[in-house]
């Protein structure tokens, strides 16, 4: 059974010129396990869907509609009375089986407390232990994301560690309880690459040691093909392709994803042959198109493009991809 | 290479910061850029490459003159302008200028991007009425792929990619030789970049500038330039042709940074094994004795915690590490 499954979820912002539709639809799932990537463009709705699962939407977002289950319980806010029991539910769960880590450590931080705090604050709050022991756990932790002589360590403030330090902490405080789900919004965005490299090699070796779940949100096709073993591509709020890691690198079927993989430098070709960029911006979600998000982009868009939204292709295996020109309907061109 | 006419010469270039707090305490400086000698040639891309606080943006402001170096020399077109100030300066600046990294500081709020690429040339008096002035914007205009009729607009008005065409605009309003890019594409999104770097391809073909193309994201370095330095705690560690460094990386820093790079297939990236350097850069007011990545190099001896390496030609390429030596 799937660790978490989420069923046309859908999200607005409200704002003064009106509703942004920033996740519009979207139905998926997370095994057990695995390490499940999020892809899109900034406004693509890949942070906000997170968001909504873990119940962490700014003041004027709300889920319109939509079903989350999360390790066999309906977690989605519609299903709660009041908000008040939302809240209360959402607060027994995060930091304890479902967790985050922030592409920010400085800001997730509170920089007036010491680490030993901020680290043994989830176990206080969600297990019955003494302090003594969630100190132990707290050293323990510090041990297994690779933080030198942490007696020392535990008692100094965030100022005091460096990037890649901080955001080894935050990976320690998010599984401190033992999670079965790490939501990660872009962990590595902030940091150099050869501690980038450090970092991903830790989640890698800890969801391996744990068999905690990974849900990895990030921009970057590197980091994707390095950690996951399941691929979503999400553009103008809408889940557009779907598949395994090899799927989404070597057979893509959507034109956006086709496009990503094209617009991105490859060191290991030396050819100077120009990058093929995606002309255009990506649309304004105030008012998105009524058909494919992606159709003012597209090359090979067509007049059904425009006017409705294409149904799922299903490729076999764990690939789907929504694009009319999949449909068996199509004009098959060159 | 070697026929091709030198634009800019650097000679053991050094910045240093003093960041001594308080009246009487212990003089503390920063070496962000530490005895750095290069050439950047006509109408050629150098891309400087290195992680945070390695000096490289520090490097460029250096050149560009918005900070003044402590020793060292920087000549451009055969002219020393290290110490140049006032009209001198402005007149080296109509040559040289700079795209900044961050597309939302870098423009005047206030200012409708009409205003904004004329700026420049009411400053160096390039036209003498106004209107040759508003023709040359929308040609600026077209040049980057913006419409002429965005002139009256606000910079709040466009898009991360749209504000960075209108910072290139700016640059070009003064038909420069060189532009320093500092960052040009990182705060944009993945198709986003592709256009920018393009354009920025195109238009060096098309007015043969140089430009110094700063950077972390070493694919897209090595996509656009031909050569490439790479620095670290403020020294050059290896230069040379970007496809050969990236090919046969010599000095043990390229090796392990180049090693970091996250490819994006799945059966490279998962099959890679990187090498992992342990730890993290030093701090630049303490920086190590001897070579500054001997303390996290596996190949370190007790020479190269002792004394700093000079760079040695290989190839075509400099190298600062002893296991090159003679």
């Amino acid at each position: 059974m799937a660790l978490l499954e989420v069923k046309n979820l859908s999200t607005v912002f409200k704002t003064d010129h009106g509703k942004v539709q920033a996740v519009r639809d979207v139905s998926f799932h997370v095994d057990e396990g695995e390490v499940l990537g999020i892809v899109g463009e900034s406004g693509s709705g890949k942070s906000q869907t997170m968001y909504s699962i873990i119940g962490l939407l700014a003041d004027n977002g709300v889920i319109e509609s939509g079903e989350i289950i999360f390790d066999g319980e309906n977690i989605s806010p519609n299903h709660f009375g009041s908000k008040k029991k939302y809240e209360q539910k959402m607060l027994d769960i995060r930091g304890n089986k479902m967790a985050m880590i922030f592409q920010d450590p400085m800001t997730f931080l509170n920089p007036v407390l010491r680490i030993e705090t901020q680290l043994i604050e989830p176990l206080m709050n969600h297990t019955k232990m003494t302090k003594k022991e969630a100190r132990e756990r707290a050293l323990e932790l510090m041990r297994l994301v690779g933080i030198p002589s942490p007696e020392k360590r535990i008692k100094q403030y965030p100022f005091e560690f460096s990037g890649g330090m901080r955001q080894r902490i935050v990976i320690a405080i998010a599984l401190t309880c033992n999670p079965k789900l790490i939501i990660a919004d872009e962990p590595t965005t902030a940091l150099d690459v050869t501690i980038q490299a450090q970092v991903l090699e830790l989640i890698d070796d800890l969801r391996r040691e744990t068999n905690a779940a990974v849900i990895m949100i990030t921009h970057d096709l590197g980091v994707v093909a390095k950690l996951c073993d399941r691929v979503m591509i999400m553009y103008g709020g809408k889940l557009v392709e779907e598949g395994s890691d090899k799927d989404i690198f070597y057979n893509p079927k959507h034109e956006y994803t086709k496009g990503l993989l094209n617009c991105i430098a490859n060191p290991e070709d030396d050819s100077d042959k120009p990058l093929e960029p995606i002309a255009g911006s990506p649309p304004d979600l105030l008012n998105p198109p009524k058909g494919c998000p992606f159709v003012d982009r597209c090359e090979s868009a067509m007049k059904v493009c425009k006017e409705y939204m294409p149904e799922t292709t299903d490729f076999g295996g764990v690939h789907k991809c929504r694009c009319w020109l999949n449909h068996p309907m199509a004009k098959k061109g060159d | 290479m070697e026929d091709k006419k030198v634009i800019l010469k650097v000679t053991n270039l050094k910045t240093h910061f003093d960041v001594t707090k308080g009246l009487f305490a212990k003089k503390q400086i920063v070496k962000a850029v530490d005895d750095v000698s290069f050439d950047v040639y006509e109408n050629e891309t150098f891309g400087l490459v290195g992680e945070s606080g390695c000096g490289k943006t520090t490097l460029g402001r250096t050149i560009v003159k918005l900070y003044d170096p402590v020793s060292g020399s920087i000549e451009f077109e055969g002219k020393d302008i290290a110490n140049i100030k006032g009209a001198e300066l402005k007149a080296f600046r109509k040559d040289m200028q700079m795209i900044f990294q961050d597309p939302y500081a870098s423009l005047n709020p206030r200012m409708t991007v009409g205003e904004i690429i004329k700026e420049p040339m009411v400053i160096h008096n390039i036209y003498n009425t106004d209107a040759e002035r508003e023709a040359r914007v929308v040609e600026l205009l077209k040049i980057v792929g913006l419409k002429p009729d965005h002139i009256r607009r606000y910079p709040s008005e466009f898009s991360g990619g749209q504000r960075q065409r209108i910072g290139i605009a700016r640059a070009l309003a003064v038909n420069p030789k060189f532009i320093v890019c500092d960052e040009p594409i990182s705060a944009l999104d993945v198709s986003i970049q592709a256009q920018v770097i393009n354009l920025l391809k195109d238009i060096q073909k098309e007015m043969g500038i140089s430009y110094l193309f700063i950077a972390h994201d070493l694919s897209m370095v090595k996509h656009i330039s031909d050569r490439i330095g790479v620095m670290y705690l403020g020294h050059m560690m290896e230069l040379g042709p970007s496809n050969d460094v990236y090919k046969r990386p010599l000095h043990p820093y390229t090796v392990a940074l180049l090693s970091a790079i996250p490819i994006s297939d799945p059966d490279i990236a998962k099959r890679k094994q990187r090498i992992i350097l342990e730890g993290e850069i030093p701090s630049p007011i303490n920086p190590p004795t001897g070579c500054p990545f001997s303390t996290r190099c596996a190949k370190a001896t007790d020479r190269c915690k002792r004394e700093v390496p000079q760079p040695v030609q290989v190839g075509n390429r400099l190298v600062s590490c002893f296991l090159y030596e003679k």
